[in-house]
């Protein structure tokens, strides 16, 4: 599995490591276990989904991959090198780039100039302008997106709009992989989708993907293994083929934790006894009871 | 100068779904609008009741009070618009043009090395105000209100304990006086009007301040930490250094100020600056600059000065009793910030 990534982009990576492995990865805040035995891997060309509720662990997961924080347990490599970021400058000199939920745009500026930030094209000491905005234009549509105008502040675009900004920037300067940090996350149906289509093209363009979400109905469809993170630690890693959406979606929900809230539920009587019941025959339908299903735990 | 630069410059095919905008609607989107509407008004008003305002002798006037307030706000508008205040930049250019004067004459060295001294001197200052705000996250407001104090304390004391006096003593007979005081405060005629030569300094200076704003990548930067600094980082940008750069040129530009007052006067009393750093930001702010940062413009801010300045000569000029001056001067302030916000709103709505 770790070598299915085609070559073409990397060709120096012929130890056929993964772009990114953590093993036993962990962090810990003060007296805080934040992050502990954490194994993940991505490579080129296959898209990593890593699910959890809030508080699960999957910000400072990103935090350390990405180079804004660094691990204190296990090993962190990239392409079979360890490695320790002091910076996310270093991380992305390492084609590790990271869209993050407030995209890292700033609202004010126009989108080429967004698009172009801490990389910008000069002809001398002066910026190439001419030049910088038709990439905007020409990438974004290679995207799928038809700016009206590069010009406008990058605030007056729409959320889905942005977020693909945000990508095809990643992708434009050499990213190998992608952290996306709850990309669906306040879209619209439409324009997850829109978003979802993204994370396919650029796994088909060959980068590694790690997309973090909480919505096991995004994650399914693009992703190629699956980790699901609790309370600072994972409770499952899936390939594809050894999941299914259900019990994606159930061990995302956590079967007893439903169970209990029904239970909490029909105490109240009346209304809320008749929330509980849906709430059960949801539970049984995903058939996640009180045990979950081979692989996890 | 801007607004030719923005045009010319759009993708060459025209998409349909957006509507040629006029000349006047792209021209009313821009930060610096607000205020030369606002310069225009009180022009005119001026212009109606004050005579004497007419003589171009009376313009000329005008620009120089506005350039020795313009050249600060030149800087304090890029520290603006870059997200930070600087509270001791009235007080700096009083440091600069004390460390000058007393450094030559205590040493007997020429004029240039005081200048070059105190050009270090400014900097620093500059570059602590800076590190400060930067590595203690302490906003920028309070740091440099501490550091306004400071100094404003150092120059009475330090001058005090070296002349044994409040003020310098005449350094025009130092050697290189002469030729320092044709760099910074030299005046020459041009058709019989008296121009000082610190007009030139500052138009230069806003010209090579809006170059760097909007055509380099250090202005993409000081746009982007201004407007968001997380943001800045995360993509690479050193949000520390601009920062501490933007200081740093505010203090470069106090530095000229203070060379500028020293050479006009040859003396400077300790106590002279105190309050002009809130002229530099009313300047700033009048010439569209968000206090937030992320926005603005110097060419706003020159215009902002150039308000300051009518309005400081103006009330002179139309022979008002003097006392009323500060409450002129606020009251048309005001409607200026006013008529600004108004403008600005009204441009937003039209995009």
């Amino acid at each position: 599995m770790t070598t299915t990534g085609p070559e073409l982009e990397t060709p120096q990576r012929g130890n056929g490591a993964p772009l990114v492995r953590l093993t036993e990865a962990g962090k810990h805040y003060g007296n805080i276990i934040a992050l502990s035995g954490i194994n993940l891997e991505v490579s080129g060309s296959e898209v990593t989904c890593v699910l959890g509720d809030n508080g699960a662990g999957k910000s400072t997961l990103i935090k350390i991959i990405a180079g804004l924080h660094q691990h204190d347990e296990g090993t962190y490599e990239v392409e079979g090198q360890p490695v320790r970021f002091n910076s996310p400058r270093e991380a992305l000199d390492h084609g590790i780039a990271t869209v993050y939920q407030d995209l890292a745009v700033v609202p004010l500026m126009p989108v080429w100039r967004n698009f172009f930030l801490g990389n910008e094209i000069r002809k001398g000491l002066r910026l190439d302008i001419e030049q910088m905005k038709a990439t905007t234009k020409q990438d974004m549509l290679d995207m799928g997106i038809d700016l009206r105008d590069v010009d406008q502040p990058i605030g007056t675009l729409s959320g889905g709009e942005r977020q693909c900004v945000a990508i095809s920037r990643a992708v434009h300067f050499g990213a190998k992989v992608l952290i996306l940090d709850e990309p669906t996350a306040a879209l619209g149906v439409k324009q997850s989708g829109v978003v979802l289509r993204y994370i396919i093209n650029a796994r088909e363009r060959g980068l590694g993907v790690i997309f973090i979400t909480h919505n096991p109905h995004h994650a399914f469809p693009v992703g190629d293994r699956f980790m699901l993170l609790k309370r600072g630690r994972s409770i499952g890693y899936y390939k594809k083929n050894e999941v299914t959406r259900e019990e994606l979606t159930g061990l995302m929900a956590g079967g007893a934790e439903l169970e209990e809230l029904s239970h909490e539920l029909q105490q109240g009587g009346g209304a809320a006894a008749e929330a509980a019941h849906v709430l059960e025959a949801e539970v049984h339908e995903l058939g996640i009871g009180s045990e979950t299903p081979g692989g996890g735990q | 100068m801007s607004q030719t630069l923005d045009v010319g410059v759009k993708p060459p095919a025209r998409d349909e779904r957006v509507v040629q905008r006029s000349l006047l609607s792209r021209l009313l989107t821009r930060p610096e609008v607000g205020a030369l509407l606002g310069a225009i008004v009180i022009y005119v008003v001026f212009f109606i009741v004050a005579p004497p305002f007419r003589d171009l002798d009376s313009l000329s006037t005008i620009l120089y009070v506005s350039s020795t307030y313009g050249i600060p706000a030149v800087a304090v508008a890029l520290l603006m618009i870059g997200g930070e205040f600087d509270l001791s930049a009235g007080v700096a250019v009083t440091s600069a043009a004390l460390v000058a004067s007393m450094f030559s004459w205590q040493f007997s060295a020429n004029m240039w090395v005081g200048v070059f001294v105190a050009l270090v001197v400014a900097l620093a200052i500059g570059f602590i105000n800076g590190y400060l705000v930067v590595k203690t996250g302490i906003p920028s407001f309070l740091v440099t209100l501490g550091t306004f104090f400071m100094i404003r304390g150092l120059n009475l004391a330090v001058t005090k304990l070296i002349t044994g006096n409040v003020g310098t003593n005449d350094v025009s007979n130092i050697q290189g006086f002469n030729s320092a005081k044709k760099v910074f405060a030299s005046t020459f005629t041009v058709g019989g009007v008296t121009i000082q030569i610190t007009l030139l300094w500052w138009i230069l200076f806003v010209a090579v301040a809006t170059w760097i704003l909007l055509r380099t990548h250090w202005g993409n930067w000081i746009f982007a930490v201004g407007g968001s600094a997380p943001s800045s980082r995360a993509v690479g940008v050193p949000v520390n250094w601009v920062k501490i750069g933007l200081f740093m040129a505010v203090g470069l530009m106090c530095w000229f100020t203070g060379m500028h007052i020293l050479f006009a006067f040859n003396t400077v009393q300790s106590g002279i600056g105190l309050g002009n750093e809130f002229i530099y930001i009313v300047a700033a702010v009048v010439g569209g600059c968000l206090l937030t940062g992320g926005y603005g413009s110097v060419i706003g801010a020159a215009i902002g000065a150039f308000i300051f300045g009518m309005t400081n000569q103006g009330i002179v000029y139309a022979g008002w009793n003097p006392d009323w001056f500060y409450f002129f001067l606020g009251a048309l302030l005001l409607g200026a910030i006013l008529l600004n916000n108004w403008v600005r709103k009204r441009a937003e709505a039209m995009r």
